[in-house]
This record gives C-alpha cells, structure tokens and sequence, in this order.
C-alpha cells in the first residue's frame, strides 16, 4: 500500500552506492565483486520493469504456435521443448525460430541488453 | 615463512643449490580447488628468474573433464617439442616435494585480459597478426606426436563432447528450448570425425599471453585431450570470446581467414571456413551449459559467490549466439 521509496527507487539507490560509495572504497577481490553485485541488482531492475511484458509475449508466441490457448507459459514451453526433441518442431520451422529470437532477445534484454549477439 | 614457501624452498634448494632462495611469493589466482603462485628464484651469481607455481591443495581431486596438473606439465612440455609457444616447464612435482598436485612453470610476459588486448594501444600491432598466429599454434599442438603425451589422457570426440552436455544439461531438469533446437541441429549435421590429434580444449582468450608483437604462449592446459583438430579452430570463434568485437570471428582480433591460413603455414591440414561452423556451434552450446553448471555451483551453495551466480545469466547469450548460427546470419 505504501511505497515511498519505491523497490526501484530503493534498487537504484543500492546501485549507487555499490558502484560510487562501496567499490572505490575496496580493493582486488572485494571491489571487483561489489561491481558484479551493482550489476546484478541492475539486472533485476531490468527484470523488474521488463519480465511481466516478456512473459505475456512469450505465452502467445508458444500459444500460437502450439494452437493451445489455455496453458500457463511454464507449461507451454516444456511442450515446446518436448516436440523440439521428438522431431515434431524443428529448424526447418520459420515460425519456431521466429518466436525463439524474439523470447531469446527478450531475455537478454534483461540478462545482457550490451551483447553483440543481440544485433547479428 | 608459511609452511608453503617452506616447502617450495626446499624443493628449491634441491633443484638449485643450498643458497637458492624463494622471494616475493604472490598469489596471483585461483580458487578453492586451484592456486597460481608468482615468485622470484634467487641463485647466487645468476640473474633471478620470475616463475610460476600452480599447485591443487592435497585433498582436493580433479573436477569435471580437468586433467590434473602433472598430467597438464606433461602436455606443455610435449607441445613445446613441437615449437607451440608454452611456458618452459621447469619441474613437475612427485609426493615427496609436499606441494601436492603441482608443477613450476617460467613466468611469461604480457597479457590475458581481452579487454585490454582488443582496444588498447599497446597491442595495435598485435591484433592484425595474431589470428595466424593462433592457426600456427593450433597446428603445433595438433602436430605433437601420440607417444609424447600421457598414456591416459582423455579421448573426446565432438559427439561425445555433445552426449557429455547434453546429459549435464538434462541433469538441472531445465527446460530452455533453444538448446533443444541446438541438441537437434548438431546431431543432424555433425560432421564424421577426423584421425584423432592432441587437442588443447580451450583455446580462447583468457588463456593466451599476448605482448606487442602478439601470441606469447598458450596457457591453461587443463582441459587438454585427445580428440578432432576441428575443436580448437571453432572454439576460439565462439562470439563469447570475441568481447564485443563480432565482426572479427577469431577472438574478436582477426579472421577466420587467417586462423586457417596460419593453420596451413604451419603444417595443419587444408580447412574451408565451412569445416568449422559445427565445432563453432558446439562450442556456444557447450558455453551455455557451462554458464548453467556455473549457476548450478552458486545454488547448490559449492560456491556462493555474486560472480557465479551472474554467469547463470549468461546462457542466454549462448542462446541467441546458437539462434544466429543455426539461420546462418552474418557474424554469426
């Protein structure tokens, strides 16, 4: 009900003072993981704001492709990985690897947004 | 002094004489399971020599597909015979040394860090040379002769290397399609394997030693085996080692191009670019599984640390690297 600060504000601010305050102060080791650790809050920033958009869009992707409008995405995507094994979804599927860019992209959006894979 | 420096000393003093000395003893890397030393040998009227000791404690064993660090001075040494750049071994540790599993190495000059060897000045004239460099190295190694390495030394092929993932992979119960689609497009375009050669296993940045007139030496042979030359050439274009700079296949520094030209040079057989795609595949799909393994350590507690849960993360980047490889897209 309440959130003044809010769970993005508090995360940035957590951010700040790894990366500004707390690095600087530390060294080898320490310094290197407290970057990681300012990396890794930034991540679920990203995942935060980002997740309920990707995971909706993930759903209608596997739905249309499976033609299964009622499964939840968990279960929709062990289907997907399921008929990639047995031969039923392959390579030679437009659709497939359509959908599989798109969620994949999305997820490095989240995971990695500066990769270079990302735009071949 | 620690009961370490203590231990090399006298080793050292059995090597190098009663006066040889032990100075500036520096950890330079490892984790739980490995140590990497830096020191200073002092012999009287010589001048010193930088060296280094790498040396797993005494109770732990060797994980995963490692080696074992006597095995792995045993192939450095056997490479060097081949004129492949190494670190000259100087001696291989037995029980009675107390150092545990262990060898000592000469210290190499220059520089790991790709990062550094991709932008920074220093390496301007490294970078154009270092792809044929690395095919000339690749053909040393795959030209050591059977005899010379140890007796044991794994045999890995490219499908057994899949089969090996694959079942990791199915391990963690972790449905991720595009690996899926990876296990399939392998195994529906994997090549027929070629004679068997000595293999480094990870030949990538990270492990070579760069100085400014480029490759240094090829370190980090733990991973080393018998198996297809073709591993090594598409290892080393995996886009993960390329740190950015995808346009150039071969580490981020050169093209494929020339790693194979450099390969011919130097003895190795005639390859098209297309005899490295599948390895190059299997490489990313082997990276992503290693990210999940990673992830595996950190939620299994074996290593807590922030840095290996963030590697979890990563396979999403072998992900769409394996998407890009599979459409055949430029750079991929």
């Amino acid at each position: 009900m309440h959130e003044a600060p809010s769970s993005e504000e508090l995360l940035g601010s957590v951010i700040g003072f790894l990366n500004h305050i707390a690095a600087p102060q530390l060294s080898g080791q320490a310094a290197f993981h407290a970057r990681v650790a300012a990396n890794a809050l930034a991540l679920v920033e990203r995942e935060m704001a980002q997740r309920p958009a990707a995971d909706a869009r993930a759903r209608s992707l596997f739905a249309a492709l499976l033609n299964d409008e009622a499964s939840t995405l968990e279960a929709l995507n062990g289907q997907v990985c399921a008929q990639i094994r047995s031969g039923q979804l392959g390579c030679d599927n437009p659709a497939l690897l359509a959908a599989l860019r798109e969620i994949t992209s999305a997820q490095l959006a989240i995971d990695q947004p500066s990769y270079s894979g990302l735009n071949p | 002094m620690t009961a370490l420096t203590a231990a090399l000393t006298r080793l050292i003093q059995t090597r190098f004489g009663p006066s040889a000395e032990v100075r500036e003893m520096t950890r330079l890397s490892g984790g739980a399971s490995q140590e990497t030393w830096g020191f200073s040998l002092h012999v009287p009227e010589e001048a010193p020599r930088q060296l280094i000791l790498r040396r797993a404690p005494f109770q732990s064993t060797a994980k995963g597909e490692a080696i074992g660090l006597v095995r792995e001075a045993q192939v450095i040494a056997a490479a060097a015979q081949t004129g492949t750049p190494v670190p000259e071994i100087v001696h291989v540790c037995s029980p009675e040394d107390d150092l545990g599993d262990a060898f000592i190495m000469a210290h190499v000059a220059g520089q790991t860090i790709a990062r550094k060897i991709l932008r920074d000045e220093e390496y301007s004239l490294a970078r154009p040379l270092l792809a044929f460099q690395c095919g000339e190295a690749m053909a040393k190694i795959h030209a050591v002769a059977p005899d010379n390495l140890p007796s044991d030394l794994p045999i890995s092929h490219g499908l057994d290397q899949l089969d090996r993932y694959e079942a990791i992979y199915r391990g963690f119960s972790m449905d991720r399609p595009v690996f899926e689609l990876a296990l399939s497009w392998l195994r529906q375009h994997a090549p027929a394997p070629l004679p068997t050669t000595l293999v480094h296993g990870d030949f990538r940045n990270g492990n070579l030693m760069v100085n400014e007139s480029g490759l240094a030496a090829v370190l980090d042979w733990e991973l080393a085996h018998q198996g297809d030359p073709r591993e090594d050439l598409g290892w080393i274009c995996v886009n993960s080692w390329r740190f950015g700079v995808r346009d150039k296949k071969v580490g981020g520094f050169g093209s494929l191009e020339d790693l194979l030209a450099g390969y011919q040079a130097s003895g190795g057989q005639s390859f098209e670019p297309k005899d490295v795609d599948w390895f190059q595949a299997l490489g990313s799909f082997k990276w992503g599984i290693m990210c999940l393994i990673m992830y595996q350590a950190f939620a299994t507690k074996a290593d807590p640390s922030i840095e290996r849960a963030m590697i979890g993360r990563r396979a999403s980047e072998a992900e769409i690297d394996l998407l890009n490889l599979i459409e055949g897209r430029p750079h991929a």
